[in-house]
């Protein structure tokens, strides 16, 4: 706690007072929070809950990085952008909902793709990455350069009624795994669906996008079992949560003993 | 008669040969196992030991999808 600057204004006090009260969050918790520096990659059907959470809990600096422009089809579920904001960039339309939100918390506008070099710029200046991309290259890209980088990675996917969410931390070393030893590579273009192809229940989106957000703050606070080295899965129409267990893998291109992934050259610059 | 094994499989129950691997019964359900993970009791198999694998009666395993949408 060296150096944690505990000075809040009466403003801040009454804003977090709902956390302050919370014995694993209290003054020192939520000056964690105010120090924290978190990337949102992606702000869409996940990126939209996950942003607003972290905001409104008081995340001092979020990034959010997002190359898109917002279309009628997004507002089905991502609900931190607005109609009269079509066609506008998807990251300074977020950035915009969140300075109304809470004007406390600096957010820091990345209106451009995540690449390889964005990636070896943009994560060592974040404490923790949170995928909420739509594509697998991208994913792959995010969970590679977090493992090479040293960053924590709280990673969401959906698709149709299904969530999955996880945290890798492989970088700490076992037990923790990495992304990879999931899968160990992208399925081949064209195998699995989008969810602009397959389709996927809005408020799914909102359910793991504000799961990932409670585990970014847990992850911040260091409260509770974490998500990394388990896998939640969860059926909407079963209405059923599940969380197995997800190990590292020796074999891991990634993360194993004889890893054979050393930097993001394999990934589009 | 070769003999086989009770398992589940996304909870419908199966009959494997005794001595069938992960990857045996994968090629047998004829999976492309390019987009799925699999859990075996609770855990997910890495894909680099499925022909490791052997099944044991009263293994329960369900497929993971391999998903990607935000």
């Amino acid at each position: 706690m060296r150096g944690m600057d505990l000075d809040f204004s009466d403003a801040e006090l009454h804003r977090y007072s709902r956390h302050i009260l919370l014995q694993d969050v209290g003054a020192v918790g939520q000056a964690r929070l105010r120090a924290a520096r978190v990337l949102v990659v992606g702000a869409g059907g996940l990126g939209a809950p996950l942003a607003l959470y972290l905001a409104a809990a008081g995340v001092g600096t979020i990034g959010i990085l997002d190359h898109d422009a917002l279309e009628l089809s997004n507002l089905q579920r991502q609900v931190i952008h607005s109609t009269a904001r079509i066609g506008r960039n998807k990251a300074e339309s977020a950035a915009e909902t969140l300075a109304g939100l809470n004007p406390e918390v600096r957010v820091e506008v990345h209106p451009r793709r995540m690449d390889a070099a964005t990636a070896r710029d943009q994560i060592p200046r974040y404490d923790l990455v949170c995928d909420g991309t739509d594509n697998f290259p991208t994913r792959f890209l995010l969970g590679d350069a977090c493992h090479l980088l040293g960053r924590p990675l709280v990673s969401a996917a959906v698709l149709r009624f299904e969530g999955q969410l996880s945290t890798f931390k492989s970088h700490l070393g076992a037990p923790h795994p990495c992304h990879r030893c999931l899968h160990p590579e992208p399925p081949p273009p064209g195998l699995v669906p989008s969810c602009s192809e397959a389709g996927v229940l809005g408020a799914v989106t909102g359910v793991m996008g504000t799961l990932q957000a409670a585990e970014v703050l847990k992850e911040i606070l260091g409260i509770g079992e974490g998500m990394s080295g388990r896998l939640l899965l969860w059926d909407a129409l079963d209405a059923r949560f599940r969380t197995i267990r997800l190990r590292r893998d020796p074999a891991c291109a990634l993360c194993g003993e004889a890893a054979t992934i050393h930097d993001l050259s394999a990934h589009a610059a | 008669m070769e003999a086989t094994i009770p398992i589940s499989v996304n909870g419908e129950a199966r009959q494997v040969p005794a001595a069938a691997t992960l990857a045996d019964l994968l090629a047998q359900i004829g999976l492309d196992i390019r987009k799925v993970a699999v859990e075996r009791n609770l855990e997910i198999v890495p894909r680099s030991r499925y022909a490791e694998t052997p099944l044991a009666a009263g293994d329960r395993l369900e497929i993971v999808h391999f998903i990607g949408g935000g």
